[in-house]
């Protein structure tokens, strides 16, 4: 117990305090401090999104409550806890209410494993990656059981879609996933980070990240995989029976989970707190990771804002027959060529202490096998579009050769 | 029993893994009934935790909660009355003599040494790590048989399930 007792904890024993007692005091605060940022950034969030949107169509977006409408999401809160809370009648009372509770911790339970400075993370586990994922797990199951708790038609319906998007979507997310923690010799995302002290690595395999990109960006169901929410068809999905605070609990862990998603590929591809003097100070390193996880969060704004909703047919057939044979490509091709390499003497075995020059054959010769995936990827999408263009341009001629037809 | 943090975890996830076990045979709403399967799940995977086997523990949530439990709620959501189940099970003797007989063999397994059991208070100190792990399954002298049987099982399940679910048309 004794080694587990630094910082804030022997402060207190040195004050007098009980040690059981400190210990516990020192965790309490460690815990509140790690579940507090996600919960305090989510405010911001909210409006940083609502910002950007808007801006993206030509519109101002909310500038009225505080200083460029900083304060309207505390408006917005406000006024979603002092709305009436509605449970609908026939709906199962105790899973309706627990479903929006799992949703939130499921994302907020993600933040226990992020490092945010070399010194300062939640938890260091050996197993980070897989916990990750099996925390995702949560956020599925909380999806189902709100769609079946509502007891409503159209919300068994939105939950039933949105769970084949993210069971499906979970598959290429794992293998992308795999090739970092491969690279790393670690599913510890604090070794994960420290890997990354030679080179990034996005460089040593670019489609990984894209495979990541991709599928967190449908994990946290935004466009083009927004079928949760798909207004027209679904009227709001598996949320359409929550009202007041437990709706803002839905939304709020969507919000979240989009920047959470942002941290997690600034730590697995970006080398998380890595950046010029770094050491000097935590917050130096807690800034690298901010500034790298909000770009990449800008970026998911922008692509859910510029494209438009896929069908759910499109969706399962991009990933089941071109995401996840890609994926595991990827990753035989990513751990064949590491493994010769490292026989040949070519790369380092221990990655942690390597440095840039240790690194450089390795990185050059898995940055040419991703170059000649993607070249032969591009082929194959250029022949589909090829295709599917000459398809409809032959629906078409047929469409003006029988213009009655047309009219029906 | 000492009453420290290891012993009061596992109490509480006995409290989940029974009481979830308890939920599932008891409740008369067939997806409730999975979601205590759940409770349970989750239970044991917080056993796994307090014996220091936290991939285990992750591979429990993700493989048993994640996918096995959101396939059953599918099958469950699929079939026809989930809720107020009418029919019940009376044949209380069979299940009776059932149960016992397998709470009897886990007792005997438990106590006496048939499964190389060690004798009390020599828990090993050195903790496996998941690379430990991950080198015993493909080691010659370790599970290597074991973990090829698996996988050529579990390739031949999912090859019979494509080939039962294939249109036969297409």
């Amino acid at each position: 117990m004794d080694e587990l007792c630094i910082g804030l904890c022997s402060l207190l024993t040195d004050a007098g305090a009980d040690g059981g007692l400190a210990l516990f005091l020192s965790l309490l605060v460690g815990v509140l401090l790690v579940s507090g940022v996600p919960l305090i950034t989510v405010i911001l969030l909210i409006w940083i999104e609502r910002k950007v949107a808007a801006r993206i169509q030509d519109r101002i977006g909310p500038n009225r409550v505080g200083p460029i409408g900083l304060l309207q999401t505390i408006a917005d809160m406000i006024k979603l806890l002092s709305k009436e809370d509605i449970t609908p009648t026939s709906a199962d009372r105790a899973l309706y209410n627990a479903a929006p509770l799992v949703s939130f911790a499921s994302v907020v339970l993600i933040w226990a494993v992020i490092p945010f400075t070399p010194f300062h993370y939640g938890v260091d586990l050996e197993i980070g990656a897989l916990y990750f994922v099996a925390i995702a797990s949560f956020g599925t199951l909380a999806i189902m059981v709100a769609g079946w708790a509502s007891n409503n038609k159209y919300a068994l319906l939105g939950a039933f879609r949105v769970v084949a998007l993210l069971v499906s979507y979970e598959v290429p997310l794992v293998f992308a996933l795999l090739v970092p923690v491969l690279l790393a010799g670690s599913m510890s995302l604090v070794d994960i980070v420290n890997a990354q002290n030679g080179m990034w690595f996005i460089v040593l395999s670019p489609l990984a990240f894209v495979i990541f990109y991709i599928s967190s960006q449908a994990e946290t169901g935004r466009a083009p995989f927004d079928l949760i929410e798909a207004e027209s068809e679904l009227v709001a999905g598996f949320n359409i029976e929550y009202s007041g605070m437990k709706f803002g609990m839905f939304f709020a862990a969507e919000f979240l989970h989009v920047f959470t998603n942002g941290i997690l590929m600034a730590i697995l591809f970006f080398g998380g707190w890595m950046g010029p003097l770094y050491y000097e100070s935590p917050l130096i390193a807690f800034a690298w990771l901010g500034a790298k996880g909000g770009i990449i969060y800008l970026t998911t704004l922008w692509l859910r804002n510029t494209v438009p909703r896929l069908r759910i047919d499109q969706i399962m057939a991009f990933n089941w027959k071109f995401l996840v044979p890609l994926s595991i490509a990827n990753l035989i091709v990513v751990s064949f060529v590491l493994k010769l390499m490292q026989e040949l003497g070519l790369a380092p075995r221990d990655i942690l202490s390597a440095s840039f020059g240790d690194l450089l054959p390795t990185t050059v010769i898995l940055l040419l096998c991703n170059g000649a995936m993607i070249l032969y990827l591009l082929g194959i999408m250029r022949r589909r579009g090829r295709e599917a263009r000459r398809e409809s341009r032959a629906a078409r001629a047929n469409l003006a050769q029988a213009p009655s037809a047309a009219g029906h | 029993m000492e009453l420290n943090a290891i012993s009061i975890g596992f109490i509480v996830f006995t409290i989940f893994t029974l009481g979830g076990a308890i939920g599932v045979v008891t409740t008369r709403n067939l997806f409730q009934g999975t979601i205590w399967l759940m409770v349970s799940l989750f239970g044991v995977a917080g056993y796994f935790v307090l014996l220091s086997a936290p991939f285990l523990a992750a591979v429990q949530v993700l493989v048993y909660i994640g996918a096995i439990a959101i396939l059953i709620t599918f099958a469950v959501m699929l079939t026809r009355s989930v809720a107020r189940i009418k029919v019940r099970y009376m044949r209380l003797l069979p299940s009776l003599i059932g149960s016992l007989a397998l709470f009897l063999i886990l007792l005997l397994g438990v106590t006496m040494p048939i499964f190389g059991a060690h004798p009390p208070g020599s828990i090993p100190d050195y903790v496996a790590s998941t690379r430990d792990l991950g080198a015993a399954l493909v080691d010659e002298n370790g599970y290597v048989v074991p973990f090829l049987l698996a996988s050529v099982l579990l390739t031949a399940a999912m090859i019979g399930a494509i080939f039962i679910a294939r249109d036969e048309n297409a």
